[in-house]
């Protein structure tokens, strides 16, 4: 589309023109109205003054007789700018007056005639000029004409008319000018949305809609088109991520089953060893499928995705079984799970999601909580399981007291993938605090690693906000009613 | 340790006839081929509606359905099935793994849910479990494997006529072994039906419950009951090695 056309079939342009065209019929109508009024009113007085005029010289009539009259006429005649009169005989010949003849179609004794003359004084090539008259029957058959020139009220009616139709005229000149300029600088701003959008389709999703600082509506449509292709960024960077971080944590494991298998039909020897190389690569196979499944899982909890069963939960419970799960393992690692929430503590939450952060926390903790233990000796250490409640929000802790973990590295800790031991041996691990992270995002709240002196405290702090809790039951509630989508 | 080799499941259970309701062709020749081996009859539909009906046929001892399916997909399938009266085991199958899928799944009318990528030993040991559970008619109150005996309404655990003191836990880890003699239970299933968890721990936390449950049932014992099935999980069960 060209230039013009675009901007000719655009939104502001079209308005603009419906608008003036609306307007200018308006002021037509008014102005119109208002000219035929004021012509109506000038000219009633006229007729009116004229009346008075004749019902005046008839008196002169019948106190003095023609004579008089026409004396009288002659004085006013005579005097500037006067009416126009015109005293005729019954044969219609003039006796006296400033009108040569009595305008056609001119009934006597009808309403007030609007008529052309042409004035004496200014000779036969003079314009004709517009007058009203009046023509009465008056005493011995005579017929007494007065008139007023009306040809001032005609041109300034006229002006009036002519003022009105440029003023109009350059009104709807200005109008479409506005019109275009308004249609351009809204168009520049639509293009530069439609060229933004070009832009993130093309590929480069750092684009993001200029703002002029107005704030009006067209600013406001940007900041929010402009947040939510933040938000699409992030998205499109942590699925990045997640295919990046797939291809790294999943093909070293692979590589390693693939070398096993292959090594095994290398060999030609007994049953016994086959099968042991077997044995390792479904080993193998199954821990891929953990570190799959976890990364499945927290890049669906990171892309937003609202789990559907929250439900009324209790923390005491779901820390007292995972306790429980681990005491065991635990104790075989010569420490003691210490568990100091009795109370139940209900949470709408995911309780298997829950579960599972507080799992790994454990899990960590006592992984990391006996080794390198200050005096050389891991009996006898704690891990500790804790609920507190912090205000608004309720805190699960699990604190134990390992070497913990240096501060410049407890926000790397709760990235995907970061271990902070080298060795990348143990599939799946590095995974763990990621996904405790997520699933605390995914409840509104969020982990901290903190000093545990010695050892390390994580935290998991969730808030207790109502409205939150109320449309989480909402969605279970809906859950429940739908029907299930295939 | 008291190791076992995989074992064809046959050997212990009895023959079943299995449908499998899965449309990937390889996945499905896969399944038909090992459970022939291990003893079963399995038939294969590739599509939603040739399973419907063959299902409503009859006579399968339990049904293994794909999620997605081409024509009628695998949740209607079921609910198909149970809203006309089938009572036989269904055991999904999915690659979608999310606590709500599996609700869904087993809201629909599902007995039991298996999340791709799977393995076959698991797969074979939660059907022999389905196709072997008690209807509620037939539950049983008292398990014995050799001369292990638990009572389920008394809370009583005896071996060679010896009380055994169990934690809760632990009862209920013993009473999920013995409900399934002879068969393999996989660490997984332990935990969803011991535990309610449906995620895999970091750390095999299982492997630790079950050596504490052995030192309380078999230490002592010339016969231990409890084995380890390499690969697999593990299996109480009365009988020479």
């Amino acid at each position: 589309m060209t230039a013009p056309t675009r901007l000719i079939a655009s939104t502001p342009f079209r308005i603009v023109v419906a608008y003036l065209g609306a307007f200018i019929l308006a002021a037509a109508l008014i102005v119109g109205f208002v000219a035929w009024r004021a012509n109506e009113l000038l000219t009633a007085n006229a007729v009116e003054a004229l009346a008075a005029e004749v019902s005046s010289l008839n008196e002169h009539l019948q106190s003095g007789g023609p004579p008089a009259l026409a004396t009288v006429i002659n004085d006013r005649i005579a005097e500037p700018g006067s009416n126009l009169y015109l005293l005729s005989d019954s044969g219609g010949r003039r006796i006296v007056g400033n009108l040569s003849v009595m305008p056609r179609d001119m009934s006597v004794g009808g309403a007030g005639h609007v008529f052309k003359y042409k004035r004496a004084s200014d000779g036969p090539s003079g314009r004709d000029r517009l007058a009203v008259a009046v023509a009465r029957s008056v005493q011995g058959g005579l017929t007494l004409v007065v008139g007023r020139d009306v040809e001032d009220q005609r041109r300034f009616a006229s002006t009036i008319g002519y003022v009105a139709f440029w003023g109009v005229g350059l009104l709807a000149a200005i109008g479409v000018v506005a019109g275009v300029l308004i249609s351009r600088s809204m168009l520049k701003r639509i293009d530069a949305v439609t060229e933004t959008s070009r832009r993130i389709m093309s590929g480069d999703l750092s684009r993001r809609i200029p703002l002029d600082g107005s704030g009006d509506e067209i600013d406001r449509l940007s900041v929010s088109l402009n947040a939510m292709l933040g938000r699409i960024e992030e998205l499109m960077l942590a699925l990045r991520e997640v295919s990046d971080n797939i291809a790294h944590d999943l093909k070293t494991p692979l590589t390693r089953l693939r070398s096993r298998a292959e090594a095994a039909l290398r060999e030609t020897g007994d049953e016994g060893h086959l099968r042991d190389a077997l044995a390792k690569t479904m080993d193998e196979a199954d821990e891929l499928m953990k570190t799959f499944n976890a990364l499945l899982l927290i890049a669906r909890l990171e892309g937003g995705a609202v789990a559907e069963s929250m439900q009324p939960t209790d923390l005491a419970v779901i820390i007292g079984d995972v306790a429980e799960l681990y005491e065991p393992v635990a104790e075989e690692a010569g420490l003691s799970l210490r568990v100091s929430a009795r109370e139940s503590l209900v949470l709408i939450a995911n309780r298997e999601l829950i579960s599972q952060a507080v799992a790994n926390l454990v899990d960590n903790a006592i992984k990391y909580g006996s080794r390198e233990s200050p005096a050389g000796q891991a009996a006898g250490l704690a891990v500790d399981i804790g609920i507190e409640i912090r205000g608004n929000s309720v805190a699960i802790i699990v604190a134990d007291h390992g070497p913990g973990v240096a501060p410049e590295d407890r926000e790397r800790a709760l990235q995907r993938f970061v271990r902070l031991e080298k060795s990348r041996s143990r599939p799946g691990a590095g995974l763990g605090l990621s996904l405790v992270a997520a699933v605390a995002r995914l409840h509104g709240g969020s982990v901290r690693l903190e000093d545990n002196a010695p050892g390390l405290r994580a935290v998991i702090e969730m808030p207790m906000v109502r409205q939150a809790l109320a449309s989480d039951a909402a969605s279970v509630a809906r859950l429940q009613r739908s029907p299930e989508p295939a | 340790m008291h190791q076992l080799a995989p074992q064809h499941a046959g050997e212990f259970g009895k023959t079943m006839r299995v449908l499998v309701i899965e449309d990937d062709r390889e996945t499905a020749q896969f399944l038909q081929r090992s459970l022939k081996e291990n003893g079963h009859m399995a038939d294969v539909a590739g599509d939603g509606e040739t399973g419907l009906a063959l299902a409503r046929e009859g006579g399968w001892d339990v049904l293994i359905v794909d999620r997605m399916l081409p024509r009628l997909d695998g949740l209607s399938l079921i609910s198909t099935l149970r809203a006309e009266g089938a009572r036989t085991p269904v055991l999904i199958l999915s690659a979608l793994g999310e606590v709500d899928d599996r609700v869904r799944g087993l809201r629909a009318g599902g007995d039991d849910y298996l999340t791709k990528p799977y393995a076959y030993t698991e797969l074979l040991a939660r059907i022999e479990a389905l196709a072997r559970r008690p209807t509620p008619e037939e539950q049983v109150t008292r398990y014995a494997v050799g001369d292990l005996t638990l009572d389920r309404l008394s809370h009583k655990v005896a071996r060679a006529g010896q009380a055994i003191i169990l934690q809760p836990r632990e009862f209920r880890l013993l009473e999920y072994l013995m409900r399934n003699a002879g068969q393999v239970v996989t660490r997984t299933m332990l935990l969803q039906n011991v535990w309610d968890y449906y995620f895999d721990p970091q750390t095999n936390v299982i492997d630790v419950h079950i050596s504490r449950l052995r030192g309380k049932i078999d230490k002592g014992f010339a016969k231990p009951l409890l084995h380890t099935v390499r690969g697999s999980g593990y299996m109480i069960r009365d009988g020479a090695d």
